[in-house]
């Protein structure tokens, strides 16, 4: 077993101090999948800008795994292709270069145990040319069936534990599909690695805006004392998209929305919002207070699934004043596919701050618009001693902190109506980030892939997370999976299904999309 | 998307403050037109160079200052003259704000000295951070606007007497938070130099540092010079005056107390180094580990000798940010807080022959 993270990092470097960037341990990184379709538009980029900022350990290698056959040259081009088509920044050809001279290739199908002793060559021989032994970093990023297989294989190898130097694995998403899966996986996964070696990536928690919630509840005292049943009447939490599934149709079908963005995505920015104070920012703390909201969230019994969960599957229409094709006429997917590309969730986080409050979560393809935000809707003011005549009258102060696109928060408060009359209409206070801060926002890979090198699990989905989120959206799957009715539909472009309506408790009304 | 404009001569601070909210306000009518609110920045320059200064900033790509306030003398000017612009930028994606901001350019002369802070106080966005900046060396302006701001930016490596930078500099961190550009140019060197004795078994190498030499641009003395204060005062360093070798290799040499030993300083000028700046570092221990650094290519040759004899090479990754990346990081770096500047240039200051 690799020795714990505290005892491999010396914490008093004293010429760290006053540094923004941590010094990175020496790394070679092996990326299973190298050669897919995230690794080109997100880790290899990312890589890149890392290497352009100058954010890289001393020494970096990448060595790709896939199973295509292929030279080191030829795979060193695939990703020069990839990072001048995908990267944030025009690429300098010596920086470029430079991270390229250090990329190796190994080709091999995932199951084969050849792969793993190849692997272990060039690990070896980057070591040897270092004259050290360096961190090891294995990302998987693949179809999720080889994670296991890859693990365990890279256990057989002994490529999972290294005398005096970390070795950590990134496993993207989807951890499993259901509960049954997750677990089994988690257990797998374990019996190679410790948890700690384990960063289970889900790229929302590397957004600046989603960092920014913990940020802005927990560093304005003006907020706090409001966050709680007593003042807020409802939560509404809405990942949107105006685009179609494109050519993910493989993935996406076996997928839907709930296991693509409300079990890890949404529920996450959940735990955000609900979360207690964590008492240090920390990784074990900040992941305890997120799974003790998972675990007070209310397991539906299948009769309630009914009334608390809705799902759609949108039709041909007009998006951006183009026609689309509705989901059984896009490219790969089975025209009796019964996949549902909307769902939303009624949801009640059943604790002392939260009870009776309903948190509404609603994700969906093929919508007016993209918008990812989470509205908070205060409890109107209990005696109103204004007329409402001849104005749009008083609203519910609302709360809006808004993911993706326009980053920022938006406060709707009531304002009087200038005039001779005392009326009333909600106004706008809105902090925008990107007129507040000079700097911009860094891909949330570039962020999570230095944290897997740093060693910092805060961002990444703890074992008992990750079962705790499937806990909630297993008895949904299971409810739809056991229906018979005909799925609902819902026209391209539009706010989704009518179905949704119904999760609405009495006076409550989703925000336009 | 057009910038708005307004100019008037014979003018006033009033009038000028007053023409700005008009614009913003008009602009603000538009939808999605947001004013940035981030950063003041007061710039005091020579008038016959605010061209350049202007072009310099407005390199600087994405860092740039909310508000910039460019104060521009002439000691004949007799009246205020001003000219403001509240430009905006392309609207980044269909439905994302685009933002403003606000230039401000006030000629002045010798006549207004006594009441700059009058003038710039009314245009500053009050409750925002506000940068001063004087590239062209006006230390009376300086004084007079410090009470309107809370950091300044310098450049040590631009002041033609290198000890008279490490002076001032120190002089003005009494006052204010410092944002030298020098030392950020120094940072990869810092960052790399912090990395290479993180992690075990370098790490316990770091207290046997025997020797330290520094090569520089022949303009770069006080880049030299920071880097040497910074090692010292962050390794507990007991520094001592330097011994300048005038037109010899090296420049300049001496020796500090560290706990268990000397070490040995030298500071060499390279005159075949063409762009000013640091040229690189050795630094050796007394077990014989020597790791060198050298700018290069794509990033920071390293060459490393073992105490078993062993060595290795390797470079260091990473893209020059260039003089405009360099002054939008000096912007950006204003807003942060570096507590190991101030001891760095003391240390330094105390190394001076």
């Amino acid at each position: 077993m690799t020795a714990p993270e505290s005892a491999r990092v010396a914490p008093d470097n004293p010429l760290v101090a006053g540094l923004e960037r941590l010094p990175v341990q020496p790394t070679t990184l092996v990326i299973f999948g190298a050669t897919g379709d995230l690794a080109r538009r997100k880790l290899l980029p990312a890589l890149y800008n890392l290497a352009h900022e100058g954010a890289m350990p001393e020494r970096f290698h990448l060595i790709g795994v896939s199973r295509g056959d292929m030279e080191h040259e030829e795979f060193r081009k695939d990703c020069e292709h990839a990072i001048r088509e995908f990267s944030r920044r025009e690429p300098k050809d010596d920086v470029l270069t430079g991270l390229l001279s250090q990329v190796r290739y190994v080709a091999g199908t995932f199951e084969d145990q050849d792969v793993y002793a190849s692997i272990q060559e060039v690990l070896e021989e980057f070591d040897a040319e270092a004259g050290q032994r360096l961190a090891r970093a294995y990302y998987l990023s693949t179809a999720p069936m080889f994670f296991p297989v890859i693990v365990e294989a890279l256990g057989k190898q002994g490529l999972a534990l290294q005398d005096d130097v970390p070795v950590r694995v990134v496993i993207e998403k989807p951890f499993g599909t259901s509960l049954a899966e997750a677990t089994e996986l988690n257990r797998r996964v374990l019996a190679v690695f410790d948890e700690a070696q384990v960063f289970r990536i889900d790229h929302y928690l590397g957004k600046e805006t989603v960092q920014n919630m913990l940020a802005f509840r927990f560093a304005n005292g003006m907020f706090e004392p409001l966050w709680n049943r007593n003042f807020i009447d409802n939560v509404q939490i809405t990942a949107a998209e105006d685009i179609g599934i494109g050519s993910r149709a493989g993935y996406y079908d076996q997928s839907g929305a709930l296991r693509d963005l409300i079990q890890n995505h949404m529920l996450q920015l959940l735990c955000h919002v609900a979360m207690e104070p964590p008492v240090a920012f920390n990784a074990e703390e900040v992941r305890n207070e997120k799974v003790k909201v998972l675990r007070s969230i209310m397991h539906p019994s299948e009769a309630e699934t009914a009334e608390m969960s809705a799902r759609g599957q949108y039709t041909a229409g007009h998006v951006g004043a183009e026609d689309v094709p509705g989901y059984l006429q896009e490219d790969g997917v089975p025209a009796t596919s019964t996949t549902e590309t909307y769902a939303a969730l009624r949801l009640e986080v059943d604790n002392w701050r939260w009870a009776g409050v309903p948190f509404y979560l609603r994700a969906g393809k093929r919508l007016a618009r993209k918008i990812t935000e989470i509205a908070v809707t205060l409890k109107p003011v209990p005696h109103l001693a204004f007329s409402q005549q001849g104005s749009l009258g008083v609203r519910p102060n609302q709360l809006v902190m808004t993911v993706q696109p326009n980053e920022g928060v938006s406060l709707q408060l009531g304002a009087k109506i200038p005039g001779t009359r005392m009326s009333i209409r909600p106004v706008n206070m809105e902090f925008n980030y990107g007129s507040s801060f000079l700097s911009q926002s860094p891909e949330a890979y570039e962020r999570l892939i230095m944290d897997v090198m740093l060693g910092d699990p805060t961002l990444f989905t703890r074992n008992d997370e990750v079962e705790a989120q499937w806990g909630v959206c297993d008895p949904i799957l299971s409810s739809w999976a056991a229906s018979s009715g005909p799925l609902p539909t819902y026209e391209s472009g539009s706010q989704g299904p009518l179905e949704a309506e119904r999760l609405l408790l009495p006076g409550h009304r989703w925000r336009a999309i | 998307m057009t910038d708005a404009v307004w100019s008037d001569q014979h003018t006033n601070p009033e009038a000028i403050a007053s023409a700005l909210r008009e614009l913003l306000h008009d602009r603000h009518g538009n939808d999605g037109l947001v004013p940035e609110r981030v950063l003041n920045m007061l710039a005091f320059v020579d008038r016959e160079f605010s061209g350049e200064i202007v072009n310099r900033l407005s390199g600087v790509g994405r860092y740039h200052a909310s508000r910039l306030i460019l104060l521009a003398y002439e000691p004949r000017q007799q009246y205020l003259d001003a000219h403001v612009t509240v430009a905006s930028d392309e609207a980044r994606a269909p439905g994302e704000p685009a933002l403003l901001h606000e230039t401000v350019v006030i000629e002045l002369g010798s006549a207004h000295m006594d009441d700059l802070l009058t003038i710039a106080d009314p245009l500053v966005v009050t409750d925002l951070p506000t940068l001063l900046w004087s590239p062209h060396d006006h230390p009376e302006a300086v004084q007079a606007l410090v009470p309107l701001t809370q950091e300044i930016l310098v450049d040590s490596a631009a002041d033609p007497v290198w000890r008279d930078a490490l002076d001032h500099a120190c002089l003005l961190s009494e006052q204010l938070y410092v944002v030298d550009l020098a030392w950020l140019r120094s940072t990869p060197w810092r960052e790399r130099v912090a990395a290479a004795f993180q992690f075990p078994p370098r790490r316990d190498e770091l207290e046997t540092i025997t020797s330290v030499t520094i090569r520089h641009h022949p303009d770069s003395t006080v880049s030299a010079m920071l880097l040497i204060g910074w090692l010292a005062s962050r390794l507990g360093w007991k520094p001592s005056p330097l011994v300048a070798h005038a037109g010899r290799s090296p420049e300049l040499s001496g020796k500090a107390s560290s706990r268990r030993q000397d070490v040995v300083i030298s500071l060499e000028a390279v005159p075949e180094q063409e762009v000013p700046g640091l040229a690189g570092l050795t630094l050796q221990t007394a077990a014989g580990r020597s790791l060198t650094l050298n700018r290069g290519p794509g990033g920071l040759a390293a060459h490393e000798t073992t105490p078993r004899g062993g060595t290795h090479d390797w470079t260091i990754l990473g893209a020059s940010r260039g003089e405009g990346g360099i002054l939008g990081e000096g912007i950006r770096q204003s807003l942060l807080r570096d507590p190991t500047y101030t001891p760095a240039v003391r240390a330094a200051q105390a190394m001076v022959p």
